[in-house]
């Protein structure tokens, strides 16, 4: 199990187990965590996912793909440590993550 | 409702599963002014979800209709594959009246058009909206009739998103119906009534010309001043939108206007039919107010107002265990996927809180998804806010009457009555 903080954009803390190989948007989901969408259920295609990934972590979580770098660049509020939850698969390295939750998934 | 839709759709039933699977044909207007295509698509899902169909079918050629979720997200959010030029439309451009529009075209230019227009929904700005809207809303349900018949398709549906539509355009109000009648003429087919004469495309033309010479007019008062926050200003000024020529300015005009009209306005009217067909959603819906924003999600997979999108191969490219070729035309039915019992469970019920509401593909996947779709949420979300506290019951007496229209699941008018306000 990897522990994730998920931070609302209220600051909100949510402290969860996600099993490895799940990925950090299916930890959020199926823990009801809010202010993640998920509208296309993880097929990197609507951006509703969208996260800040905490600076510490930016390099163990990976590059964006070719269509997640497509689908951020249509979402709101987009930073350098934008990334899409259901893109970043969780494993014993991540176990700490810390990500942030925008405004709105949009 | 006693309009025999029942025994139609009992018809339907039998007919889908007793033709010859090639005998199928999704482009016929009939099965989509009758509502009878969910039959047919629920074959074609079990037995032949990649399924060409032939030349005759429809007047510019074969096409390919693909009916499963899974399948219909596959070609969305492959755009190199499965282009969005030279149409997203069943319909073949013309040659002599071409009409270029963001939707209908592939990177890098369909991205920068749209990056010009879609802060006109950003959420800052969707939040200074929220008060305009719901006092439109407001003054829109008061002024309803009580006790008595009237259209609710054309004193509420209509009303409230061409209000919308002028708004976002900062468009002349009193002038703001034209809005709807461009709306309607840029989708309507031979067998919409709306045209006089046999020649209904030069009739057409005629009236999308009006549409751009006015629109023109708009242009060229907001160039001439500072930019500010209207769509017609934003493509003014927009450094991929300012050197368009006449018709891809009208082109993208048809697309703002169909695309933020007909889809709400036809969920709008949809919604009311959906609590009319399942009374028990409706008490829910009552009961717990809270339940708004997952109700409305659920009305727009359950009204999918637009059916399909089409997509071009730009290669060969193997689906299903069909070969589809390079240049075919393809249909992705998000009516059909909406409707897959393998992706949605109890697809064909309406249910106001199911467990993954958000999870329906009306808006499309992908770099094309609706750019408008949180404004359209907030619409329907505050419409049903405000209908609540006020009307304990909206029947319909007559209708719904559909339109003929294989892309528009729409709805010409609706009879109701609000037997009492609260």
């Amino acid at each position: 199990m990897a522990k994730i903080t998920y931070v609302e954009h209220n600051g909100t803390k949510h402290v969860v187990d996600v099993k490895p190989g799940l990925s950090v948007m299916e930890g959020a989901v199926k823990n009801n965590i809010p202010g993640i969408d998920a509208d296309c259920g993880g097929a990197c295609a609507c951006a509703t996912c969208h996260v800040y990934v905490d600076e510490a972590w930016r390099d163990k979580t990976g590059e964006r793909s070719t269509m997640e770098v497509s689908m951020l660049d249509f979402a709101e509020g987009v930073k350098p440590n934008s990334r899409l939850a259901c893109q970043i698969k969780v494993s014993d390295a991540l176990d700490g993550l810390i990500v942030q939750m925008p405004e709105s998934q949009h | 409702m006693s309009d025999g839709s029942i025994d139609l759709k009992a018809e339907a039933r039998a007919k889908a599963y007793a033709m010859p699977l090639e005998d199928i044909n999704l482009a016929d207007t009939e099965m989509w002014r009758t509502d009878t295509a969910w039959p047919y698509f629920e074959r074609l899902r079990s037995e032949d979800p990649v399924h060409l169909h032939p030349a005759h079918h429809h007047p510019d050629g074969a096409f390919w209709s693909i009916t499963r979720y899974t399948d219909i997200m596959a070609v969305d959010t492959n755009h190199e594959v499965f282009s969005s030029e030279p149409s997203i439309t069943i319909f073949d451009p013309k040659e002599d009246f071409k009409l270029p529009m963001f939707i209908a075209m592939d990177p890098p230019k369909h991205d920068v058009q749209r990056k010009i227009v879609s802060p006109i929904v950003s959420p800052a700005n969707l939040h200074l909206m929220e008060p305009l809207i719901r006092s439109r809303i407001q003054s829109t349900l008061d002024s309803l009739p009580i006790g008595e018949p009237f259209d609710w398709v054309d004193k509420v549906s209509i009303e409230l998103t061409t209000q919308m539509l002028a708004t976002l355009f900062d468009f002349p109000w009193e002038d703001r119906r034209k809005l709807t009648r461009w709306s309607d003429i840029a989708t309507a087919g031979p067998e919409s009534g709306l045209f006089v004469t046999d020649d209904h495309e030069t009739e057409r033309r005629m009236e999308l010309f009006a549409c751009v010479d006015y629109f023109t007019r708009l242009w060229n008062e907001r160039v001439n001043a500072p930019p500010k926050g209207d769509l017609i200003s934003m493509l003014a000024h927009g450094e991929a939108t300012r050197n368009m020529d006449r018709m891809e300015y009208l082109g993208n005009l048809l697309l703002l206007i169909v695309g933020g009209n007909d889809t709400t306005r036809n969920t709008m009217t949809g919604s009311i039919l959906a609590m009319n067909e399942n009374p028990d959603q409706l008490r829910k819906l009552q009961a717990n107010p809270d339940l708004i924003p997952s109700m409305v999600s659920e009305t727009i997979r359950w009204q999918t107002p637009l059916s399909n999108m089409r997509r071009t191969a730009t290669r060969d490219f193997e689906l299903g265990g069909k070969l589809i070729k390079k240049g075919d035309k393809v249909l992705i039915w998000y009516a059909s996927g909406n409707r897959d019992e393998t992706a949605i469970e109890n697809p064909n019920a309406y249910i106001i809180d199911r467990e993954r509401p958000r999870n329906h593909l009306s808006f499309g996947f992908g770099i094309h998804r609706c750019v408008g779709n949180r404004l359209a949420e907030l619409q329907l979300k505050i419409l049903w806010e405000e209908i609540l506290p006020r009307f304990p019951e909206i029947r319909i007496v007559e209708g719904p009457h559909r339109v003929a229209s294989v892309l528009i699941r729409g709805y010409s008018s609706m009879q109701v009555v609000i037997p009492v306000r609260t």
